[in-house]
């Protein structure tokens, strides 16, 4: 018997309290708070009987009641605090989902490997200071050939398998006129990129009728072979994300540049101890380029005695077959989607 | 070019090793595309010697040989080659030995009698595809050695690929000349003297187009033996340089060839009447070739004549008729200059391509007819024997090339190579590639060799400088540029983000051929008539594309062979477009969609793609263009779409695209479902749109009243909702078409659609009394313009 309530204001407060504890919810535990606690409850009944009692017995009761109602009170809210968090919890239960599932909605798509890796160059060229410009495809024998020192009957052509239309057009062999166009009309300097579609009448496992290249000049009061190397150096490097990646520069021959260079890189695949795509050499051919000729410069009129230029292209479709490991050029223009969707 | 390196370490033999040497041609700009062995691994041959054959007891084909290996003892080797005879000196594979194809010689009884080896063919040694019989070496060749050693067949095929501009490298000396400079190696060329005349015979010549032969050398031999064989020696170098021996005259010539670089040709003297004439051929003038084939001449073609009629294609290929056969004994040797002019593009023209155009077209030297005359007559003598005429010339001295005299700055070399030369290094390098140099004030004047047909300008005689010197030693700079970079518009069309738009919204990135089939062009673009090539590659590839969707449908169909059912191909190129004497080229951007709408998932219906989807694609890609607003879609017409699901493109009243559904009469002639949905835009009209321009943000709120009206099925959306915007005025912010019914709770013909109206002021928050006045306006103008009727 605490503080010497009275004996029914215990019971009370006993008979109150199992309530709340047994209150299975919210409701119910309301129900139990109007029954004790409520105008009409059996407390608060109490609290009106005081008047029945001595006065100088009244404080002390009073106060008596009053604690026990703080009590059930604080019972309540506790009671209450726990069965909302259950309520939560059978909720959060019943809203659990498989976070497995898939997502829902539009799939990406993925970029032809070409345009991928045409794309990368165009930033890269373009990091360097480079414009795009772009040529028919469509083309004379002028652009394509004459004025790039290709002359008629020059043993060039033969390398060119050229795709002729009965006016004597033809499918630009090389992105190389594109040189000239951007010349004829503009005073130097330059600093150009030219990627796009060119075409040989070629077709077999390892060449196709269509691919791409991309063909970059710079034609300026200064212009070294030194230079050039540089710029292809870092082009290479950064392509192939690699900075010790190995260069090697072999003279060659086109006709539209003197010095003439092909550039080999160390092979990507096995490092240059030889392997399968580098046909054991060790070394990778990736792009043509040199020393823009005097001839060429001639042809846009152009004193070559002031402006030195050099000018680079690449096959597209090779890089990309060694950045990706493509092994068949023949895939690049089939499109089969599970093909492009590897390159998303 | 193909050459043997123990022929060239005969000229100048440098201390590398044949790895080595290959990677200094390659490096050089001689290209090194083969490296392979003369003869395949082999062991335990010998020289043989046939002491005596006798029939086999038992076999009718098959000998048996008494053969001297050196051992003093003869051994016993059955043989079954018809050639076999007494006396040969012939290569024996011994007991024990190895043979090409791992094939080990054994001791064995054929047909009970014992053979001790093996008497070898040139086939089973490697040395040759196929053989006729054993093979029989020379008389001389000492009995018992190493057939390895003696053939000296430990040696190699070096195959370079060799740019049009280097035919001076078309030849061992010309090759040995490189590689002398290249390891500052003197030269060791064999001694070539000139033979004396034993006979006075000579036929007169006559240059008749001395422009394109300005030197003609021949010269007569008599009493050759046309059966004298071809000398062991001379067979392998042919052989290892990648020709076929054939007879004694040819093979001196194509020696010479290979040796020196100089074409020759022997002519049967016999067939030659009168004299030489150099001439270009007559009109109607026929010559049966070498090769069998009559070739109608041209009046531009150089050709060798006699009195009467032409003997062979200048520089090209002998005739037939004149050709030395089996039993020529009296030759005539020609050794000449053609000018790379003349025989440009000739072999080719006739369908032709020989040792002899392929060189005099990119440039023989001039001066050394005389040099490979006076060769070729010594080892013609030397073998087959004869009496040589004097050598007859005749020149028009005019007309001979003259070497350029060219000169050199020394400050330019390193304004091109951007590394400087010292004199000393100039003159080396320069002198021993066999230029004659001047000094001058700021340099040299540099006269190159006559063989040199690449060196004109000062930039030839650079890049000599920088070869030689080698490429990689070059430094690496970066130098400024004073070019200005021009970036792109703002509003200019952007190729890469309208792909990523496409991409992102599920579409995969096609690049199909420019050039389709006559067929496919027809059907998806039967109104344009496509520019045809003259020589495709095949009729599947041969006009050029009007449009982008021959190609994409094709690409489609594939995929839908492949077992994928949803296909979406977009591709970004030129479409070729004549149109009289003109011919566009403009860059399209284009489409094909089939499947459905979304990939395969669960929580979402399965719906086909349509209209409306592509349609959303097509308004993305305007709408990041920047020009959406400016872009109509007008009800139209087009031959590969579906009339009533179609859409011509319009801005500013000119056509720039279509999308739709494909026509159901093309996806029934390609064979494809008829829900295909195709678009194509005309990339170079969709930049400059309006660059965004800011308007304040309005602090009131907005009210949105939404009305669902009735009216006629053909009217269009776009009618209603420009009725709205003119009727609203001011305070319609934007206007939102929410839902479209067709059906049993509208009147037939009729349609209903739910528009909400977003309505805003900027100056004041709107009273119901505002919103109801626009709505009745609205209202008003919808049923007086459009007889529409709000739906009950």
């Amino acid at each position: 018997m605490s503080d010497g309530n009275a004996p029914d204001l215990d019971a009370l407060q006993a008979s109150a309290l199992a309530a709340i504890a047994a209150a299975a919810d919210l409701p119910a535990l309301d129900q139990v708070r109007v029954e004790y606690l409520g105008k009409q409850g059996r407390l608060t009944a109490q609290l009106k009987s005081l008047g029945a009692l001595p006065k100088e017995a009244r404080p002390a009761a009073g106060q008596a009641i009053n604690r026990v109602k703080a009590e059930l009170q604080a019972a309540v809210d506790a009671r209450k605090g726990q069965l909302e968090q259950a309520a939560l919890q059978a909720r959060l239960a019943t809203e659990r989902v498989d976070v497995t599932l898939p997502g829902r909605g539009q799939e990406c798509g993925a970029a032809h490997p070409v345009t991928r890796t045409l794309e990368r160059i165009e930033q890269l060229f373009a990091n360097a200071g480079f414009n795009v410009e772009e040529g028919p495809e469509v083309e004379d024998d002028y652009h394509n050939f004459e004025a790039l020192n290709i002359p008629a009957h020059h043993p060039a052509r033969a390398m060119h398998d050229t795709f002729y239309f009965p006016d004597g057009r033809l499918l630009r062999t090389h992105t190389s006129p594109v040189q000239i166009r951007v010349m004829e009309h503009r005073e130097p300097p330059f600093r150009v990129i030219a990627p796009g579609r060119v075409y040989r009448c070629d077709s077999d496992l390892t060449h196709t009728p269509m691919f791409h290249q991309v063909e970059g000049f710079l034609v300026d009061e200064q212009a070294t072979f030194a230079d050039l190397k540089g710029v292809l150096y870092d082009f290479l490097r950064n392509f192939f994300e690699d900075d010790g990646l190995k260069l090697r520069f072999r003279p060659s021959y086109f006709p539209f540049t003197e010095p003439s260079a092909e550039v080999d890189v160390q092979c990507v695949k096995c490092g240059g101890s030889g392997c399968r795509v580098c046909k054991q050499s060790g070394w990778l051919e990736v792009l043509g380029c040199g020393m823009i000729h005097p001839a060429v410069l001639g042809h846009v009129r152009i004193d070559a005695e002031r402006w030195l230029g050099y000018a680079f292209g690449m096959g597209v479709e090779r890089l990309a077959m060694l950045r990706y490991g493509i092994d068949d050029i023949r895939l690049y223009f089939e499109n089969d989607l599970r093909f492009l969707r590897q390159f998303g | 070019m193909r050459f043997s390196e123990a022929w060239l370490r005969e000229w100048v033999d440098p201390p590398l090793d044949t790895q080595a040497l290959a990677d200094q041609l390659s490096l050089s700009g001689l290209e090194v595309d083969a490296v392979e062995p003369a003869a395949p691994a082999f062991t335990g041959v010998v020289v043989g010697h046939v002491q005596a054959v006798e029939p086999h007891p038992n076999a009718g084909k098959l000998r048996v040989c008494q053969v001297d290996t050196g051992d003093g003892e003869p051994v016993g080797i059955v043989c079954g080659a018809a050639n076999v005879a007494a006396g040969q000196r012939v290569p024996v594979a011994t007991v024990g030995a190895r043979l090409p194809g791992d094939f080990k010689i054994k001791r064995a009884r054929l047909r009970g009698v014992e053979s001790n080896g093996m008497i070898c063919s040139a086939a089973e040694l490697g040395l040759a595809e196929s053989a006729d019989g054993i093979l029989v070496l020379p008389g001389d060749a000492p009995v018992g050695e190493d057939l390895r050693a003696w053939m000296a067949l430990d040696d190699h095929c070096i195959e370079l690929d060799l740019t049009p501009d280097r035919a001076d490298c078309l030849s061992v000396a010309g090759v040995a000349r490189d590689v002398g400079v290249l390891n500052r190696v003197d030269l060791r060329s064999p001694k070539i003297a000139s033979v004396q005349p034993a006979i006075d015979d000579r036929l007169p010549v006559e240059l008749m187009a001395p422009a394109a032969c300005p030197r003609y050398l021949c010269r007569v031999v008599r009493g050759v033996d046309p059966d004298a064989p071809t000398p062991l020696w001379m067979q392998e170098r042919l052989r290892r340089s990648g020709l076929r021996p054939l007879s004694i005259a040819v093979d001196v010539t194509n020696y010479v060839l290979l040796e020196l670089g100089q074409p020759m040709h022997a002519f049967d003297l016999a067939r030659i009447e009168g004299g030489i004439r150099v001439r270009m051929a007559q009109a109607g003038e026929a010559l049966t070739l070498l090769n069998g084939e009559t070739a109608s001449l041209r009046t531009d073609s150089l050709v060798i004549a006699d009195q009467g009629r032409p003997l062979a294609l200048a520089g090209v290929m002998g005739g037939a008729d004149s050709a030395v056969g089996a039993g020529t004994r009296d030759i005539l040797l020609e050794s000449a200059f053609f000018a790379p002019a003349a025989i440009a593009g000739k072999a080719r023209s006739y369908g032709l391509h020989t040792d002899s155009s392929h060189r005099f077209e990119r440039g023989v030297d001039p001066t050394g007819c005389a040099r490979a005359m006076e060769r070729a007559t010594a080892l013609l003598v030397a073998v087959a024997g004869g009496e040589p005429g004097p050598v007859v010339e005749a020149v028009a001295a005019d007309e001979l090339p003259e070497p350029p005299v060219i000169p050199l700055r020394r400050g330019r070399i390193a304004q091109v190579l951007g590394l400087g030369f010292g004199d000393d290094a100039v003159a080396d390098i320069l002198g021993r590639l066999g230029m004659e140099l001047a000094a001058t004030d700021d340099g040299w004047e540099v006269t190159p060799p006559a063989s040199r047909f690449d060196i004109l300008l000062e930039v030839d005689l650079i890049a000599e400088l920088g070869r030689v010197h080698g490429y990689d030693r070059i430094p690496v700079t970066h130098a400024r540029s004073a070019a200005a970079t021009r970036a792109p518009l703002e509003m200019a069309y952007d190729p890469a983000r309208a792909r990523r738009v496409l991409l992102d919204r599920g579409w995969h990135e096609a690049v199909t051929y420019s050039f389709v089939s006559p067929e496919l062009q027809r059907l998806v673009d039967p109104t344009q008539t496509p520019l045809a090539l003259a020589n495709p590659l095949s009729a599947d590839l041969s006009v050029m594309r009007t449009s982008l969707w021959p190609g994409l449908l094709q690409a489609l169909r594939q995929n839908l062979a492949r077992q994928q059912s949803r296909v979406r191909l977009f591709e970004a190129g030129l479409r070729f477009r004549p149109d009289g004497d003109t011919l566009h080229q403009e860059p399209m951007l284009g489409g094909a969609a089939v499947g459905p709408v979304l990939p395969e998932q669960w929580g979402a219906p399965g719906r086909d793609i349509d209209f409306f989807d592509i349609k959303s694609d097509v308004e993305a890609l305007l709408a990041v263009a920047g020009c959406a607003d400016a872009v109509g879609f007008i009800p139209a017409a087009h031959p590969a779409l579906h009339p009533g699901q179609c859409a011509r493109l319009e801005r500013d009243g000119q056509p720039i695209g279509w999308v739709g559904g494909i026509h159901p009469s093309l996806a029934a002639a390609l064979d494809l479902p008829a829900t295909v949905q195709l678009f194509e835009l005309a990339t170079e009209q969709l930049g400059g749109g309006l660059r965004p321009a800011f308007s304040s943000l309005s602090k009131f709120p907005s009210i949105r009243r939404d009305l669902a009206i009735v009216v006629d099925a053909a009217v269009p959306f776009e009618t209603v909702r420009g009725i709205v915007r003119t009727a609203a005025g001011a305070l319609l912010r934007n206007v939102v078409l929410f839902d479209v019914y067709v059906g049993d709770k509208v009147e037939s013909g009729r349609k209903s659609m739910a528009l909400g109206l977003i309505l805003q002021d900027v100056s004041q928050t709107l009273t119901d009394d505002d919103v109801a006045a626009v709505v009745a306006r609205v209202l008003a103008a919808l049923r007086s313009e459009a007889g529409a009727e709000l739906r009950a």
